[in-house]
């Protein structure tokens, strides 16, 4: 890594700090204080609308149980209404390219993509999807699913921070508040700002051009600015363009391509705040922050470095700059510039790219897939980061909190079996499936013939489809094809499984919490703030989160990478 | 019983926890421990994958062999645990020989084995008499020997009526004669209690084992999926992982040590308690030691030694100290109680005045009654009393004395410090006060700082008035105390605490102490209690010393930390167990990744055998740990913390790089250099 390139982390790191405070406040007031006064004038009237026309009083109180039914039954309609809207594309408005609808099993994974804040994209968006599809099926999915996520972790916050009673908020009242009071005016001004920067938002149809080569180049138009930014700060990922975030026309500039990277992990920052704020322990918080931030830095330094060593094969050939790995990267960023954004995006759980990862070297690659495979919570998804992140912090108060000799107390609320069951439960699942459908891949032929690389590389690929889906990321490796039934399908499981199926067992611990009352904090405590207790968390992230990929690593990124030095490239 | 105690490695408790170790491996009993039949049938594959072995049969024959010695080892450190408890209670089973007992029936006694007795009926026991069940002496009073029980060979005063009227089954009636009513259903007697905890018969598991069994458990079955489907990943890569090394890694990977040793340390945590003569009545109870944060502390016996003792001679106007210490010795000369003695005592150590004889015809001694509150003596025409100011004050005017205005101050200045005055008066004339002091133990200031430190609050209960009692508790260092508090103010306390989310413990011994004894979250009740007190808690001192409760919150924690540490010490194990193993299983495959290879072994079978071995070692090596528990001091949670985990966390990581390479060094003769 260059000084310029430590700078621009450093100044990074530093901004994101920065901003962690005032959205951890915007947060807490927004959801579980007053609000913010001229923003309420503005928004409130809007909000009051709301409640009339769906008939729901946001103030009443549900249980995790009515929490949980509420978000699945409307996430659930969601997706089934974007579904339908995807296979009957062709007959809607707003289709100047006349896309005709898309496959069953292709609009099945685009919903659970979407609905999942996965936006695993098996589709090409600008070769493939209406107008209408993008900016109603899919955009509308953008803010409600960051907006689920976001409440959910809130939920579990309340959960934490509650005492003896079996209420944990109101997922109306959440989501609604979260997309107008946070989302739409955040989207809306950080738009403006990607227009300044020269990110396109218009209605046109393609535009035929001419090359100098003399040939037609048709060109993509649409209202990129306005996706491109609730993509970024709901963590979704799935671009306008096929090419995403590398496209020019949604990532003109330098300075744009800092702010998107600022702006991923931007929810994920500020709800650790709000975390420390609402436990009344702002430390806590900043512990959690630190955790994220140190796996964060470590895992760019680490894929830099590889990128920045290059490819030795190509070296002694002398085909490439000797100094780095430039094969599918935009020179408009660079080697750090791409790699900055494939970290945050892979630990953000974003999954917007701005470039291939599928070219990155075997250890750079390696890099991205090892943060999601985490758990995404590296900062992680907006929401999904914060309560990944809280299970952890639940187990490593478990495994560590009997070592100060009591029973394992979680800022006073005791950690007994069943909040356990949960945690391993919402800790299983993710990895298990993983695991297995990368398993049910690699032997199947239907798995194989997707494939557009041999040997570890090709496992790789696969191990990153389905890390990316379980995760929640939807970034891909690339390499893979995916458009196919049984790929389309598998996938889309996976990202139903690794969203609802870890999000029931975390409202359920947040129930279980909020019905136990606390115990008075004193000097036999467990600490949760400090520098010992983010070794531990950090510890036990490693430990439990990252053991049970090291065998399926080593066959893929390791072995490759070791090949590689011995010249071999798949 | 506290001699009972056998050596952790006696001979013969070995021996039969290794028969035990082997019966243990019935499948029913394994089932009980997810991560053990795990590794049981991972044992039982890789024997049976034997018949098609081909040129690996030596490594595999190892491979099985070592991974049932994994099994073994874990039942063994079962085993021993609880043989450890069976010695002792071979021990109590011997004291319950077959009794006779002699039955009231229609007003006659008749003689009945003990063991058709009923909860209700009435029996006679007299000198000589083992008594047949627990019960409550409902006439008589006798001296009774506990030894069976207790260990302690100086008989016990039990009566009818008061707070001693509770006899245990097993002990022996000395002298005299009792009417004892049954108290106990057959076979729930506290012997049978005792010597079932003891044997860890009725063991269940605790509330923190269980959640460490869910854990413990959720990772064996993620790492079942991680082997299994590295079976796929392999075919994949072109490598064909044979059945006995992907069991090895399974082996490895789940959390062996902890699983092994989890009932042997729960066990062992009850026992540490009844080598300290404390039955608790359930192991949930030991945990909940642990986790206590409220110390109700009775003040008498538990923060002061039982007796208050002279502190100070303070005279009247116009009197000296040796004057007033003079006339204090003489009336206390024959007083017997301990303040009595004290007084004799001080006045020595202070003014060198020698105790007389009061041989002579015209002294007579004046011991203490509940009418006049006073006691002295009559000598040579001098007539000295002492007791409470306003009972001597009554005595000083009835003889048409004057009780002087400094006297009164200095009363009220010594009952404002914390002192009981005393005061001295020669026929109509006041000398003066001596002072009595509560004497606090020593040490226990320090302890409670320990315990503060420990996030434990302490809080003084005791029946003085409210100055007394801040006194003491200052100079006790108690955080916080109870004055005039009688058993019911205990119970409030103990909801009031608990309603603020603390956890409380305290002892107790009367029948009115039961309410509260069974609300605490501790309740350790004294074996001298009543049988009323001895039901309602969850723990029975035998040596009835209270100041053990500190003790006993001690050794919850110390359980809990054991658990905690080893849990830690068996995940962290994994990092270097995934080093020696996975490089191993693809080397041959992939020759290029040999860097990895990090402790350099010397062939990917020592590589397997070597960090199997070591698994299964390391259950032998953490035994002693497991049953002692881990090193304890007091200290803050953070302190605690940071210890530990460096000890055991990155203990965990280490230890296993060392010890499978040095196996892997002792293995090289063998020739496990591939084949």
């Amino acid at each position: 890594m260059e000084p310029s390139d430590w700078l621009q982390l450093i100044f990074y790191l530093a901004a994101l700090g920065l901003l962690t405070k005032p959205l951890g406040l915007l947060l807490f007031a927004v959801l579980d204080g007053g609000g913010i006064r001229p923003m309420e004038r503005i928004l409130k009237p809007l909000e009051t609308l709301t409640w009339r026309l769906i008939g729901i009083d946001p103030r009443k109180e549900q249980s995790w149980f009515g929490y949980t039914k509420s978000l699945l039954v409307f996430s659930l309609i969601g997706a089934i209404l974007t579904g339908l809207m995807l296979r009957a594309q062709g007959a809607l408005p707003l289709n100047p390219q006349h896309f005709p609808g898309l496959s069953d099993h292709l609009a099945f994974n685009t919903a659970a993509s979407y609905v999942t804040n996965t936006n695993w994209q098996s589709y090409g968006g600008e070769s493939s999807l209406s107008h209408l599809s993008q900016m109603v099926g899919l955009t509308y999915h953008n803010f409600t699913s960051a907006a689920v996520g976001m409440a959910t972790a809130a939920a579990l916050v309340r959960g934490i921070t509650r005492n003896s009673t079996h209420t944990i908020g109101n997922f109306w009242g959440d989501i609604v508040r979260i997309t107008f009071y946070i989302l739409l005016p955040a989207c809306l001004g950080f738009s403006l700002l990607l227009v300044s920067q020269g990110v396109i938002q218009n209605f046109d149809p393609c535009t035929h051009a001419k090359t100098v080569e003399g040939r037609q180049q048709i060109i993509a138009q649409g209202p990129v600015a306005s996706q491109a930014a609730i993509k970024i700060l709901g963590s979704n990922g799935g671009g306008f363009m096929r090419a995403n975030a590398a496209h020019p026309f949604e990532n003109p500039t330098p300075l744009c391509n800092f702010l998107q990277m600022l702006a991923i992990p931007l929810m994920g920052s500020g709800l650790t705040y709000y975390l420390g704020r609402m436990t009344g322990n702002q430390a806590h918080g900043w512990a959690v922050w630190t955790a994220m931030i140190v796996l964060f830095v470590a895992g760019t330094v680490a894929c830099a470095s590889f990128e920045a060593a290059g490819n030795p094969i190509h070296h002694q050939l002398g085909i490439a700059r000797a100094d780095g790995n430039l094969e599918g990267k935009e020179v408009r960023f660079g080697i750090f510039g791409s790699t900055l954004f494939a970290t945050v995006t892979a630990a953000a759980s974003c999954g917007a790219v701005n470039c291939m990862h599928d070219s990155f070297t075997p250890a750079g690659g390696l890099v991205p897939l090892f943060l999601i495979d985490l758990g995404e919570v590296v900062i992680g998804g907006a929401g999904a980061g914060l309560y990944g992140m809280l299970v952890f912090v639940i187990l490593t108060v478990f495994i560590a909190g009997l070592m100060v000799g009591r029973t394992p107390e979680y800022l006073g609320k005791k950690i007994q079996a069943r909040e356990i069951k949960l945690v391993m439960i919402s800790l299983l699942i993710p990895a298990g499936t993983i695991l297995v459908f990368t398993a049910l891949a690699c032997v199947s032929r239907w798995g194989r013939d997707g494939l557009g690389n041999a040997g570890p590389h090709g496992l790789t690929e696969i191990l990153y489809a389905y890390s990316s889906a379980v995760g929640n990321n939807g970034s891909s490796f690339a390499g893979l094809r995916t458009n196919a039934p049984a790929y389309n399908v598998t996938l889309g499981l996976a990202m139903l499984t690794g969203r609802f199926l870890v999000l029931v067992p975390i409202l359920a611990i947040a129930g279980s919490l909020a019905a136990k009352q606390a115990a008075p904090l004193h000097a036999g405590t467990f600490p949760v703030d400090g520098p010992t207790f983010t070794v531990l968390l950090l510890g036990t992230i490693l430990l439990v989160g990252a053991l049970s990929f090291f065998p399926a690593l080593a066959l893929g990124p390791v072995v490759e990478h070791f090949l590689m030095h011995h010249g071999a490239l798949f | 019983m506290r001699a009972e105690s056998p050596a952790p490695f006696d001979r013969v408790l070995l021996a039969t926890a290794a028969k035990e170790a082997v019966r243990k491996l019935a499948p029913g009993r394994m089932m009980k421990n997810p991560v053990l039949f795990v590794t049981m049938a991972g044992a039982a594959l890789s024997t049976l994958s034997l018949c098609n072995a081909g040129s690996d049969r030596v490594f595999v024959l190892h491979l099985s062999l070592w991974l049932w010695f994994t099994v073994l080892f874990a039942n063994f450190a079962e085993a021993l645990a609880e043989g450890r408890g069976r010695a002792q209670a071979e021990h109590l089973r011997r004291t319950r020989k077959e009794t006779i007992a002699k039955r009231f029936r229609n007003g006659a006694a008749e003689r009945v084995p003990a063991s058709v007795l009923e909860r209700g009926d009435l029996v006679l026991c007299e000198s000589g008499d083992v008594i047949p069940a627990d019960g409550e002496i409902i006439e008589g009073i006798a001296s009774v020997d506990e030894a069976a029980i207790t260990g302690e060979s100086a008989p016990v005063i039990r009566e009818s009526g008061g707070d001693r009227n509770a006899v245990t089954g097993g002990t022996r009636v000395l002298s005299d004669r009792l009417v004892i009513r049954i108290t106990s259903d057959k076979g729930f007697t506290f012997l049978d209690r005792m010597i079932a905890m003891v044997e860890g018969a009725k063991r269940q598991k605790t509330p923190n084992e269980i959640a460490l069994t869910i854990l413990l458990s959720a990772m064996t079955l993620l790492f079942l999926l991680v082997c299994l489907t590295l079976k796929a990943l392999g075919l994949f890569s072109g490598v064909d992982f044979p059945l006995p090394t992907l069991v090895a890694l399974l082996v490895c990977l789940i959390p062996t040590t902890i699983g092994g040793l989890l009932s042997a340390i729960g066990i062992s945590g009850i026992d540490r308690l009844i080598r300290r003569n404390v039955i608790a009545t359930s192991g949930r109870a030991v945990e909940a030691a642990g986790d206590i944060d409220v110390l109700l502390l009775d003040k008498t016996g538990t923060i002061t030694i039982g007796n208050r003792m002279a502190s100070d001679f303070r005279p009247a106007p116009g009197v000296t100290e040796p004057q007033l210490a003079d006339a204090a010795q003489l009336a206390s000369l024959a007083d017997e109680t301990p303040e009595g003695r004290s007084i004799v005592v001080l006045a020595k150590q202070m003014f060198n005045i020698r105790g007389r004889e009061l041989g002579r015809p015209q002294s007579t001694f004046i011991p203490f009654s509940a009418q006049t509150r006073m006691s002295g003596a009559d000598l040579e025409g001098r007539s000295i009393r002492k007791g409470a100011a306003d009972a001597i004050k009554a005595h000083i005017e009835q003889q048409g004395g004057l009780f002087p205005r400094e006297v009164v101050r200095i009363v009220e200045s010594a009952s404002r410090n914390g002192r009981t005055p005393l005061v001295v008066a020669e026929g109509r004339r006041v000398l003066g006060v001596v002072e009595l002091k509560d004497v606090v133990k020593g040490g226990i200031k320090e302890r409670f700082a320990q315990l503060r430190k420990m996030g434990i609050k302490t809080v003084m209960i005791t029946g003085d008035n409210p100055l007394t009692a801040a006194a003491i508790a200052a100079e006790a260092g108690v955080d916080d105390f109870m004055a005039e508090a009688t058993p019911e103010d205990k119970l409030r306390r103990i909801l009031a605490e608990q309603a603020e989310g603390h956890l409380v413990a305290m002892t107790g011994d009367g029948t009115n102490d039961a309410p509260a004894l069974a609300q605490a979250d501790v309740g350790v009740a004294m074996n001298t209690g009543t049988q009323a007190a001895r039901e309602a808690g969850n723990m029975v001192d035998l040596d009835s010393n209270p100041t053990k409760l500190i003790e006993i919150v001690e050794i919850g924690k110390q359980l809990l930390m054991t658990r905690g540490s080893l849990t830690t010490f068996s995940l962290a194990n994994d990092v270097a167990k995934y080093f020696a193993i996975l490089p191993a299983m693809l080397v041959r495959r992939f020759p290029s990744i040999e860097p990895l290879n990090l402790m350099r072994l010397t062939s990917p079978e020592s590589a397997i055998l070597s960090a199997v071995i070591f698994n299964a070692l390391v259950i032998i090596a953490l035994i002693p740990l497991a049953l002692q528990g881990v090193p304890y001091s007091a200290m803050g949670a953070a302190a605690v913390l940071r210890r530990n985990l460096l000890i055991y966390g990155l203990g965990g990581l280490a230890a296993p790089f060392a010890g499978i390479k040095i196996i892997d060094l002792c293995l090289a003769p063998f020739g496990f250099s591939g084949s």
